[in-house]
């Protein structure tokens, strides 16, 4: 029976093998070959790869930190402080830029023809030019030829705008915040009840109460009845309103926004909007009219439609681009760097020319802007998967 | 009525469906002041819009000083560029409108009155008062290049098509040997004098040009039923696409050299070329791949049924159909990298974006940014969004999806 099998050199098994064995021993040696290359180079300068840097005094001041940095800080911490840094900007920059997206979307889709072109006239204009050159125009422009603190606008608040940044009033933790941040936690406890509690009765009547509106309203009471007794009772409001001054040649109190801040915050906003928009505009468009006449017919009103029908459906259509744009708005938060905004880049920039390391920076980094975009498209995976259609 | 009726009935004619005709006050009922909600958000907008646009008009007609932009023009499209060589890109332009216009004539036939009018563009140009005879002399010629291939294009459109394929073909390296020179009969421009409008467009076009084939190999190589293979292709695609191009470059910038053997040198603009080339290329295969994925799998079956082997069928049957699905998004991506270029700004390249810092540095023109990064921010617009348009009629007139 084996007498007719095809000799092993003409059997496709074999000679896939052959070729993967062939490809994989090409690779490695190329990998290798530039690995070799590269020792070489770096034990010429005495330089061999080694991460040891990361604990010696980094000598460079950072302008903004979410944690205690100072000149005497780590490599490691002023790393830190960069990671930090990026994903500060990008995390509100990826709340604010859905926002005013949905809202370009939606506006893309009215029926008043004056705000329709305003939406696509923006779009247009925002998706043509690059980030980077909007980026720049906005520090330098903007930003930048605000009046000076002497001559500083005071908008209500009071809010300072000047070339140095914006100011606004914040509030200040006091002794009772503490105390405070655990009655949010039973608010957040007895919101999570109520939800649990309203879905239980939907599912069971058939008619499912408005759950997010009823279990933020039961989270914002018992803030607001926390506040009140904190008030009442140990007579000390958790946050106390700081209000910013000028003193001198700088701001004293309040938020401070530094111009690199604002203008990389606004210029990411206003580019990834612009994105947004055009996803959200495909998502809704995708709903058939059908459905909509068809929720109609059923005796659902507007609001419903769009809550039960049209957004679900619309959904499913707008969550996987709107996950690159995600993703995109992170990448790109590394352009900080031209505009002097202490991101990663930039932080391991600094690093690399003091120490001359350039594998080590690059692996880091390169690992640490790799595993953002993982986090971000596995959370988003698993919530495309939530929403999906549950098909037979 | 009855009577229309009954001979659209029996003739089998289709009248076309009435056209809305409005008054212009019907119009602005319709469209602006429907119900008094909108009323209120139109006049509401258009007091943004008169706050928003008045101050910038009279900034751009009165106050901005333009001089910046009309005394650096030269140092803006072609940067260090010996004055003496510019004829060459000239040379690489009237070429390129040729072959432009050849391709409208063979692939858009009947879109003449839009090619007029992108005619008139160059004439524009050559009617700017403030830049040289020779420019205003060339811009004609440019326009008389584009006529001609479009003649040719229109006189003899069957025979031409083999032609049109070779010049698009053969166009990238003719573009490079013009730029860079060829020892005897053109000098030498080393990449280090190459800026402006010059090398945005080049490492746009290089970038796209020779991300084209590693694209191609690393998504066959991607849909590969090589275990191995498939591995290192998605490694290398998914690493790429999930770090920011600036960190490519960075690793481009430093540790390229790094790699290479010792007495291989390479400057500046090569190693941010290399790097576009990775970062593009991981791109391109995910494009690549759409189109792939877009192929019934009949078509790879009836191959097989014909008796080609799996090389036959990917280069002779899969292939072809594959990358003329992918043209439109080609271009796409090519509008995305000609902006994604202004990062080789931040690596210390002389592009469009970084030659703006040079010229913002000259003493005459200190805090004149406003006017140089809006000039800027202009080119880059014009570009995408004219190529941006013309890939939307490509896609028409190639008729993907419909076939």
């Amino acid at each position: 029976m084996n007498e007719t099998s095809i000799p092993f050199w003409r059997d496709e098994r074999v000679l896939q093998w052959i070729a993967q064995i062939i490809f994989l021993v090409a690779v490695v040696g190329f990998l290798w070959y530039l690995y070799h290359n590269m020792i070489t180079a770096l034990a010429q300068r005495g330089l061999l790869p080694s991460f040891h840097f990361l604990s010696l005094t980094a000598g460079f001041d950072i302008g903004e930190h979410l944690i205690p940095y100072s000149r005497s800080s780590t490599y490691g911490r002023a790393f830190l402080v960069g990671i930090l840094n990026t994903i500060e900007v990008s995390a509100l920059g990826i709340v604010f830029a859905t926002i005013l997206g949905v809202i370009l979307g939606v506006m893309r889709l009215s029926t008043n023809w004056l705000i329709n072109k305003i939406a696509s006239i923006y779009i247009e204009i925002i998706r043509n030019v690059p980030l980077l050159v909007l980026l720049v125009f906005w520090y330098t422009g903007v930003f930048l030829q605000m009046p000076r603190l002497k001559q500083a606008k005071i908008l209500p608040g009071p809010t300072i705008v000047s070339n140095r940044g914006i100011a606004m009033p914040w509030g200040k933790p006091t002794a009772t915040w503490h105390t405070y941040l655990y009655i949010l936690l039973v608010g957040l406890i007895l919101a999570a009840i109520v939800w649990w509690r309203l879905t239980t009765i939907g599912k069971r009547t058939g008619r499912m109460p408005l759950v997010t509106v009823w279990s933020t309203l039961t989270f914002l009471g018992v803030a607001a009845l926390g506040w009140i007794g904190l008030v009442l009772f140990a007579h000390q409001a958790p946050l106390a309103l700081d209000t910013p001054y000028i003193k001198g040649l700088r701001t004293v109190g309040g938020l401070e926004l530094t111009p690199e801040f604002m203008a990389l915050f606004s210029g990411l906003v206003f580019y990834t909007a612009a994105f947004i928009a055009e996803v959200v505009r495909a998502g809704i468009q995708s709903v058939s009219k059908g459905q909509i006449e068809a929720a109609r017919a059923l005796g659902l009103n507007g609001f419903q439609t769009l809550r039960l029908v049209v957004f679900p459906q619309a959904l499913r259509v707008i969550v996987p681009p709107m996950t690159s744009q995600y993703l995109n708005l992170t990448k790109n938060s590394s352009l900080a760097v031209f505009i002097g905004f202490p991101d990663l880049y930039s932080v391991a920039g600094t690093i690399h020319n003091q120490t001359g390391r350039a594998v080590e920076v690059t692996t880091l980094m390169m690992a640490v802007y790799l595993s953002f975009s993982l986090a971000t498209s596995v959370f988003m995976n698993w919530y495309n998967k939530k929403i999906r259609l549950v098909e037979r | 009525m009855m009577n229309r009726n009954q001979e659209q009935y029996t003739t089998g004619e289709v009248l076309a469906p009435p056209t809305e005709r409005y008054t212009v006050l019907g119009w602005l009922k319709k469209n602006l002041f429907s119900t008094w909600y909108y009323t209120l958000l139109t006049l509401l907008t258009l007091y943004v819009l008169y706050i928003i646009i008045k101050p910038t008009l009279v900034w751009v007609f009165t106050q901005a000083q333009w001089q910046v932009v009309v005394v650096n023009l030269r140092l803006f499209m072609v940067g260090q560029y010996p004055a003496d060589q510019i004829f060459r890109i000239w040379i690489a332009l009237h070429l390129l409108a040729f072959t432009a216009g050849l391709a409208w004539a063979i692939w858009l036939p009947r879109s003449r009155r839009i090619g007029a009018f992108l005619l008139l563009i160059p004439l524009g140009f050559a009617a700017l008062p403030f830049i040289s005879t020779f420019s205003h002399i060339n811009w004609v010629i440019f326009d008389l290049a584009a006529l001609a291939g479009w003649g040719l294009g229109t006189w003899k459109p069957k025979a031409m098509r083999r032609p049109l394929i070779v010049l698009l073909l053969a166009y990238f390296p003719i573009l490079i040997l013009l730029i860079l020179g060829v020892q005897p009969l053109l000098k030498i421009v080393k990449t280090n004098l190459w800026g402006g409008l010059l090398l945005t467009m080049l490492l746009a076009v290089v970038g796209i040009t020779v991300s084209f084939p590693l694209g191609i190999l690393l998504a066959l190589g991607r849909k590969s039923e090589l275990p191995i293979v498939k591995l290192f292709s998605i490694l290398y695609i998914e690493i790429i696409r999930g770090v920011p191009l600036v960190t490519v470059l960075f690793m481009a910038q430093l540790m390229l050299p790094l790699f290479l053997p010792p007495q291989i040198k390479i400057d500046n603009v090569i190693r941010a070329m290399a790097g576009i080339v990775l970062f593009s290329a991981a791109y391109m295969a995910e494009n690549v791949r759409g189109g792939l994925q877009a192929i019934p799998k009949g078509q790879y079956e009836a191959a097989w049924a014909l008796g080609l082997n799996g090389f036959q069928t990917t280069f002779f049957i899969i292939l072809p159909q594959a990358l003329r699905n992918v043209i439109p998004v080609l271009v796409n991506q090519f509008i995305a990298l000609f902006k994604d270029t202004s990062l080789v700004a931040i690596v210390g390249l002389l592009d469009l974006l970084g030659i703006a810092s040079t010229v913002l540095a000259q003493p005459a023109f200190i805090g004149k940014q406003r006017e140089v990064y809006l000039f800027i921010a202009l080119i880059y617009w014009v570009f995408s969004y004219a190529m941006s348009y013309a890939s939307r009629r490509l896609e028409v007139a190639l008729g993907v999806g419909e076939r």
